[in-house]
């Protein structure tokens, strides 16, 4: 990313931190009205935010799908077993 | 060109949810399209001797994958022996407009294209996943498609929150770069 160019700082990370937990709808009002007036002076989180919000627009338009945890889970055991048994 | 390599013991790490996305875009069951994930990577296993590598893993699995989705619907189809005619006449008396368009516009047909696009922008982010590192991927998945809470994630992998944020930072970060390459 282009954020090499600018420095930066402490406060920066304070504000990418919350522009991540508003994408999951985590962050309080007080840390929204703090990363709003960050990012009417600093490019790089500007930029940082802009792409963020383009993610997880893509995600959640693409409906994309992923097994959960068991289900990966039992399909590794079944699999192992069969693998097991080519081996021998 | 070097020549490709086979390693099933990785294959469910690796290739396991775009195959699975891939399917659930084409039968919309989530059972089902478990199921052929599991049978392509069984029968993956056993003609891996007819695996030439000049493909990658990845392309081979999903030419098996597209074979068996095309065997479940004409197993399904088999069932019934036929497919299902939609007809949908406009009973309702009240519908305003033109009576001829009304019967012409097909609304089974207007999402179509957004739906390839859908599927294909599905198949870019499980890419681009594929190309993080395995803990980055995971926890990424877990927030953000599977929507779990970040302390439920916590608690199964053990990290601590900040630990998980620091990582879903990096992993927006490197996604967001290698999504603009290829559709932003």
């Amino acid at each position: 990313m282009s954020d090499k160019n600018y420095k930066m700082n402490a406060s920066c990370e304070k504000a990418n931190h919350v522009c991540d937990k508003t994408q999951y709808n985590e962050a309080s009002l007080w840390e929204k009205i703090k990363l709003s007036i960050h990012l009417l002076y600093c490019k790089a989180c500007r930029e940082y935010t802009h792409n963020n919000k383009k993610l997880t627009k893509a995600v959640k338009n693409s409906e994309v799908q992923c097994l959960d945890c068991k289900a990966k889970e039992t399909m590794k055991e079944e699999f192992h077993a069969e693998l097991e048994k080519q081996q021998h | 060109m070097p020549k490709h390599q086979i390693d099933p013991n990785k294959w469910i790490n690796l290739y396991s949810d775009y195959l699975f996305n891939y399917t659930i875009s084409r039968v919309s069951d989530r059972d089902i399209a478990q199921d052929l994930v599991q049978d392509t990577f069984l029968a993956g296993l056993k003609s891996m001797k007819n695996f030439k590598g000049e493909a990658s893993e990845r392309t081979w699995l999903i030419s098996i994958l597209k074979r068996k989705i095309i065997d479940h619907y004409r197993k399904i189809n088999s069932n019934k022996g036929k497919a299902e005619v939609r007809m949908n006449y406009n009973s309702d008396t009240e519908s305003e407009g033109d009576w001829l368009e009304e019967r012409v516009a097909d609304p089974f047909d207007k999402t179509a294209e957004d739906s390839i696009q859908n599927t294909e922008l599905g198949d870019a982010i499980h890419n681009c996943l594929s190309k993080l590192p395995p803990k980055q991927a995971q926890i990424f998945t877990m927030k953000t498609i599977q929507g779990y809470d970040t302390e439920v994630i916590c608690n199964e992998l053990n990290i601590t929150a900040s630990n998980l944020w620091v990582i879903i930072h990096r992993a927006r970060t490197s996604l967001s770069e290698c999504l603009k390459e290829n559709w932003f």
